[in-house]
């Protein structure tokens, strides 16, 4: 192979490579990227059911039900309230007034259906615009550092 | 008064630090031998005052001194002693000064094994490191001082989060970090090459060894950590394509893009280009890592705390750092002597293709794991990008990859004969596919898992058969001979690509485990995967810290008791928080894996159940990978780095 032959190829596999991998990752953005909301901007956005979505917020006190391994409870920001819906087991740090983010689907007729819920590991790492969304209305508790 | 002594020891680290910086550097450039022999010295001794000042922390870690905000916010009286020493570690400040005592630690091993390498290069090489020193000491001192005092002390500190109250946190940190930083090793010759204008393949042999170093320490922090995650957090996953873990992934590509660009530099004096910005790259993000970790740009259980002057300095640190060495890049590489083309049917050839593939998964993570940073900053949107994400477009890249690596080692230098390379390789593609046929008939689905595992397969058999067919022909006594003979470095090459594809074999086969949600009755027995599990007990139990409820299961195949697990859920009185003890028992090369939730009035109690066929083989694959980079790393010929005054004619290009 000629000396230019062997830089083309050089060229060519790299673009090749490159070009894949490019997309490949618009490919993946456009169907795998999950938004994240808090309940008011989600009651702000009017997203349409079935949309995968990522919710964060407190559990509101007192709305944990538990039915075997069914469990319902409310996650609010103190302005809006979503109610979700799961089946399994919570996590450790799953309390109410604790931080709780939850994956899943919108339902058609309200509510949300989580098929999984994470709870926060420590109240210092709520998500941030929960965190925000509480210090505007002051009944920020955590330690403001 | 030890605390204080530990504050003023960093203090005189930071200014001998600026030392190290300033005095060879002026002395490389005046050619002046005797200020370029005040690096070694300097560099050793910063690496005492930091290792004094650590100590000093760790002293009143131990002693539980709560005078300090540090001891207070991170430790507890009642705290197991292994813990109150991996506490020190286990916050914001006290992880910032082990990175600090790492990075002291490189410069002094670059003073100690540098016998054999020019003084230029070697005092500009400390000099960068002692500039890095400098920039993170001052960080410290500024904005995370961890000998800050309060008083009055408390009577009792807040503990440290149970989630890092755990052995695999006594070893994952330092391990992490020795591979992270033990990259700035690279990165200073990188610069200090770039910087004297002198790069061949003398460079690319002082290099290797440093850069298998780190890339060894990553291996098994990453690994560490992963098996961490995967029996402290309960939900049985190891992986989670958290942006902080992605953070150690992304040096750990570009590392072993590194290792594979630096051989082709050094055998063929070409790449040379690459070679360095892939050296300053690797560096850089760990750098990127570090700040995305303490910036507080993350909420992550990794991050301790936000502080946005952190932030600020941090990325102002990696600014200067990342940008400075970049533009020294652009200034010099046009200058550098471009190396030998070559034909792209060669083992260098080969490498590229390498080089090419990891450079796309290394740009895969870092936009995963950037985009949803920047989108936020620029949009307000807050989106999360997973494992979906990730998987697909990383599984298209990383398969053609273990693809390739056997046929990479069968090709020769310079001139390789791609269809002799398959020839030899055709045990492999048998045994793999037969091992996809087998793996199909056994499970049917999923077919990613039955391709991956056939592949991993096929991989492990051809990264092995390039020792076999080194010693073919002769039999018996005389094969071992050959055997023994073969340059470590072989062998090294062999057992890593065979622990690639281990870790590929258990990564496939998560796709065959088995997982179910159940309210446990006593004295009931609940299918997992080919097992039967069952609650003997539940029960309290005091801790040291904490109180537990614990449940003894036993496992059972075919009517006998295999085995015994102790799932536990742990609360800890400190910080009021609860964690899970998962119960592991190994079976074969699986595990049966058990974590306990709530109990309830009716005496069940809810259990996630999990069968993990082959999942150990993540673990192991990594440290086989970890045994092969060592085999390389002892290799003599590779020793240049670690070499005796007699070794340094080495320096001249190999073969």
């Amino acid at each position: 192979m000629t000396r230019k032959g062997k830089r083309l190829t050089l060229i060519g596999g790299a673009m090749a490579v490159l070009g894949l991998a490019a997309g490949l990752m618009l490919f993946a953005l456009r169907d795998n990227i999950v938004f994240f909301y808090t309940p008011s901007e989600l009651a702000k956005k009017q997203t349409a059911s079935g949309a995968r979505l990522r919710i964060g917020g407190l559990v509101k006190e007192g709305t944990v039900v538990k039915n075997g391994q069914d469990v319902n409870f409310t996650v609010t920001d103190k302005t809006s309230d979503l109610a979700v819906s799961y089946t399994g087991l919570l996590p450790d740090l799953f309390r109410e007034g604790q931080g709780v983010v939850v994956d899943g689907v919108l339902q058609p007729f309200g509510g949300f259906r989580a098929d999984s819920v994470l709870a926060k590991h420590d109240e210092r790492y709520m998500p941030r615009d929960v965190a925000d969304a509480l210090k505007k209305q002051g009944v920020w508790q955590g330690e403001t550092k | 008064m030890i605390v204080e002594t530990g504050h003023y020891a960093l203090v005189l680290a930071l200014a001998l630090a600026l030392a190290q910086f300033a005095i060879p550097f002026i002395g490389a450039r005046l050619n002046d031998a005797a200020l370029m022999r005040v690096a070694r010295p300097a560099a050793i001794t910063q690496f005492l005052f930091v290792a004094l000042s650590y100590g000093a922390l760790t002293y009143a870690h131990v002693v539980s001194d709560f005078s300090l905000v540090n001891v207070i916010e991170n430790s507890h009286s009642l705290k197991p002693f292994i813990y109150k020493i991996s506490g020190v570690w286990g916050n914001h400040e006290g992880s910032m000064l082990l990175w600090v005592l790492v990075l002291s630690f490189c410069g002094a091993l670059i003073a100690v094994f540098s016998n054999a390498i020019p003084d230029r290069l070697r005092a500009d090489a400390l000099a960068v490191q002692g500039l890095l020193g400098a920039a993170f000491l001052l960080f410290i001192l500024l904005t995370s001082n961890p000998f800050a005092r309060v008083a009055p002390a408390p009577w009792e500190g807040r503990d440290l989060n149970p989630i890092l109250q755990d052995p695999g946190l006594a070893i994952h940190p330092p391990l992490l970090y020795l591979g992270y930083v033990g990259f700035s090793i690279v990165f200073s010759f990188a610069a200090a090459a770039l910087i004297g204008g002198r790069i061949d393949a003398g460079w690319a042999r002082v290099i290797r060894p440093w850069t298998l170093f780190a890339w060894i320490a990553l291996t098994l922090g990453i690994a560490m950590g992963s098996y961490w995650a995967y029996y402290t957090l309960g939900w049985g996953g190891f992986w989670f394509w958290d942006p902080v873990e992605n953070a150690s992934l992304m040096p750990w590509i570009a590392g072993t893009a590194l290792v594979h660009s630096a051989a082709v530099m050094e055998k063929r004096e070409a790449l040379k280009v690459w070679t360095i910005f892939l050296a300053i790259l690797a560096f850089s993000l760990s750098l990127l890592g570090t700040f995305l970790v303490r910036s507080g740009v993350l909420t992550s259980v990794h991050a301790f705390a936000s502080d946005p002057d952190r932030g600020v300095f941090i990325l102002a640190i990696l600014g200067f750092f990342i940008g400075g060495a970049l533009a020294l890049f652009a200034l010099r590489a046009g200058a550098l002597p471009v190396g030998g083309l070559f034909s792209p049917i060669s083992r260098e050839g080969a490498l590229v293709l390498n080089n090419l593939l990891l450079s796309a998964c290394c740009a895969t993570v870092v936009v995963g794991t950037l985009y949803p940073l920047a989108l936020e900053a620029i949009t307000g949107e807050k989106i999360s990008v997973g494992a979906p994400f990730f998987n697909t477009v990383l599984v298209p890249i990383a398969l053609p990859l273990a693809l390739l690596m056997p046929i990479g080692q069968m090709l020769a230098w310079k001139r390789g004969d791609l269809a002799a390379a398959l020839q030899r390789l055709r045990i492999a593609f048998i045994v793999g596919v037969v091992a996809t046929a087998a793996f199909g008939a056994w499970y049917g689905t999923p077919f990613l898992s039955i391709v991956t595992a056939g592949i991993a397969i096929y991989l492990v058999v051809g990264a092995l058969s390039d020792l076999a067919l080194r010693v073919r022909g002769s039999s018996g006594r005389a094969s071992l001979k050959r055997l023994a003979g073969l340059p470590l470095s072989v062998f090294g090459t062999s057992i890593a690509h065979a622990g690639m594809g281990l870790t590929l074999l258990g990564l496939a086969a998560t796709g065959w485990g088995v997982e179910t949600i159940v309210a446990m009755k006593p004295a009931s027995f609940y299918d997992v995967g080919p097992y039967q599990i069952g609650i003997d007990s539940v029960s309290p139990r005091q801790g040291p810290n904490y109180s537990e409820v614990y449940a003894v299961m036993a496992v059972r195949k075919d009517g006998a008791t295999l085995a015994t697990i102790e799932p536990a859920k742990r609360f800890y009185q400190a910080r009021r928080m609860a964690r899970s003890e998962a119960g592991i028992v190994t079976l074969g090369l699986g595990q049966v894996y058990a974590a306990i939730g709530d109990s309830h009035e009716d005496g069940t109690i809810d259990a996630r159940l999990y069968w993990k066929p082959l999942v150990t083989l993540i673990w192991i694959g990594a440290l086989i990978m970890a045994i092969g980079g060592g085999l390389s790393l002892a290799d003599r010929r590779l020793r240049i780095g670690v070499a005796r005054r007699a070794a340094a004619p080495a320096l001249e290009p190999a073969e």
